[in-house]
């Protein structure tokens, strides 16, 4: 029993490593993870969003993302991941436990397994990135004409930049130090006459996730009013042991 | 009709809604969590004393609505969009007989908007005829998430909305105010995304776009659609509150609208119920977008706000505008009008 708290802090890592496809954000610091724990030789994990009509799609895609980071973990006989208070609870989470794909668990009202969607929102994502770590450039005084010369080396080091690199290389895309700053989503360098238009769409992409964000972690705390605390959820472990480590 | 500092507002509320959310209208538990949903909006981003009980938001009655528009919310004009939502409440969320049927009793305060969908097929399409004659319709409201049986919803781009979108063009209903969701056939697919709206604006020139909400939460598509078709128009429902809660996020969106679209194009709505119409007048008036972005998104001048306020959309509708009330006349340009240069450091 002992090994309860350790056990649940590595599931919180897992799920931290969850992401809502469409805010870019950790589940675990968005406040969807509601209740956890980890018990008879398994791990139970309850997960609340922001509104009953969520788009389904993406809300499977956090729960099928949830139950396969604690599959991954390779420490537990079994794992359960449930989506609750959700219009598609139930077919979410009899297709996501039966491993059914999304196609599996809307039979009838899907073409097709969400791997198109996802990359969208990567690509959308990378974008703000981008416009972030240019932010960070111009704001230090380098011209808008010169951001078509550089490259990932020439963004000091930063969170703006680690992000950047993270999602390049989730993308496939060139993230080494030489690798052109500023790229279309083919990975070809953007010549600097499209640049500024580029860079300004980067922006409305940016205010876009960045609002939607805000207005949804607004809304899950008017429909949760306890979950005025980000993160605090923890693990519940066995015998009673609190494991909060978030 | 708003006076401030000197100024007047004539005052167009695009978007306004005469629903019956209550638990005797619920047909099923999507139904309690539609309307939950709705309330939870009204109670994230409307100001403290704003905030009215469930039962009150569930069903309002025509004595609240009218006081709240007309005598306490400065609105000239309504413009009832209905949401039908047949599969989830007995008698419709919010037809446009219900709407219609107050309205009749208020000359000259609303325009009636009908609705249709694709999927009724013929007989849809005569049922619109009907419909555009008992109202007199000059626009419809189009909701693509709505559930029909097994089917979660349907495209602009879809074949019969085509025939809708021609009947519409011959029957003189011009302003097609789209309104996206969460669901659509197919699931896996971005539900939100407004590509079809791109297609259709190009397939007819002839009629206007609203999109409700300027797309969110997709606000960058339908900036980068609205740049490229001139009767691409976007609607500030559910975007105004944010006045409130985010003036700076507010500020952001309205700066990005007026870059990529222009003062033309963008219309104020209530969403009554979900807001009042006078805390966000009164609140849009006082308004400045803060000055550190101002270099970047410019200044709102009471010419602007004039025209999202009620001009932009008195002119889609035909609404008459007092004298003394109209702006300047020439349009300002599309696209680059304000804030089009990239911030580039000194």
């Amino acid at each position: 029993m002992t090994a309860a708290p350790a056990l649940a802090e590595q599931a919180w890592q897992a799920l931290s490593g969850v992401r809502d496809p469409e805010l870019d954000e950790p589940i675990t610091e968005l406040g969807f993870v509601v209740a956890a724990a980890v018990r008879d030789g398994g791990v139970s994990v309850r997960l609340r969003l922001p509104t009953y009509f969520c788009a389904p799609n993406f809300a499977y895609l956090m729960v099928a993302d949830a139950y396969d980071a604690l599959v991954a973990l390779g420490e537990f006989d079994w794992v359960e991941v449930r989506l609750t208070d959700h219009f598609a609870a139930e077919e979410i989470n009899a297709g996501v436990a039966a491993e059914a794909g999304f196609a599996g668990a809307f039979a009838g009202q899907a073409a097709g397994e969400l791997d198109e969607l996802r990359d969208t929102f990567r690509r959308k994502a990378h974008l703000a990135c981008l416009e972030r770590a240019c932010r960070t450039l111009l704001d230090s005084g380098w011209q808008i004409d010169a951001l078509a010369g550089t490259t990932l080396g020439d963004l000091p080091a930063s969170a703006e930049r680690e992000s950047l690199v993270r999602r390049r290389a989730e993308l496939g895309l060139p993230s080494g130090p030489d690798a052109p700053l500023f790229v279309e989503d083919d990975g070809e360098p953007v010549p600097a006459g499209a640049l500024p238009k580029r860079l300004r769409f980067a922006k409305a992409v940016r205010v876009s996730i960045e609002g939607n964000s805000a207005f949804c972690r607004g809304l899950l705390r008017t429909r949760y009013p306890e979950a005025g605390v980000e993160g605090a959820v923890g693990f519940a472990g066995a015998e009673g042991v609190e494991g909060k480590v978030s | 009709m708003y006076t401030k500092d000197g100024q007047q507002y004539f005052v167009v509320d695009s978007h306004v809604h005469f629903w019956d959310g209550s638990p005797a209208n619920q047909a099923n538990r999507y139904g309690k969590g539609f309307i939950e949903c709705f309330y939870d909006y009204h109670r994230n981003l409307s100001p403290e004393g704003w905030v009215w009980p469930l039962e009150k938001f569930e069903k309002y009655s025509e004595q609240t609505l009218m006081q709240d528009l007309f005598a306490d919310g400065y609105v000239d004009k309504a413009i009832f969009q209905p949401t039908y939502l047949t599969d989830f409440y007995v008698n419709g969320f919010n037809t446009t007989e219900q709407d219609g049927a107050l309205a009749e009793r208020h000359p000259d305060r609303f325009i009636v908007n009908g609705a249709w969908d694709p999927r009724d097929g013929e007989t849809g399409l005569r049922e619109l005829e009907l419909l555009a004659e008992r109202w007199k319709l000059r626009g419809v409201k189009l909701y693509t998430a709505e559930w029909k049986g097994s089917s979660k919803g349907w495209k602009l781009t879809d074949p019969w909305s085509y025939r809708y979108l021609e009947k519409c063009e011959e029957l003189g209903i011009t302003n097609i105010h789209v309104h996206k969701g969460p669901t659509i056939y197919p699931l896996n697919r971005d539900s939100f995304d407004v590509a079809d709206v791109d297609d259709v604006a190009t397939a007819f020139p002839g009629l206007n776009f609203i999109i409700e909400h300027v797309g969110l939460p997709r606000l960058e598509d339908f900036c980068w659609i609205a740049t490229q078709e001139p009767n691409v128009y976007g609607g500030l429902a559910v975007v105004m509150p944010f006045i409130h809660s985010r003036p700076r996020y507010f500020a952001q969106v309205l700066g990005e609208l007026l870059y990529w679209l222009d003062e033309n194009r963008i219309t104020f709505a209530s969403d009554y119920a979900i807001w009042h119409p006078k805390w966000l007048v009164e609140k849009f008036v006082d308004f400045q977008i803060p000055e550190d972005m101002q270099a970047e998104y410019g200044r709102l001048t009471p010419d602007i706000k004039r025209k999202i306020l009620g001009l932009n959309a008195a002119k889609l509708y035909d609404i008459e505008v007092p004298a003394e009330v109209r702006a300047a006349e020439e349009p300002a340009e599309s696209g680059e009008a304000v804030g089009s240069a990239p911030v580039v450091p000194a």
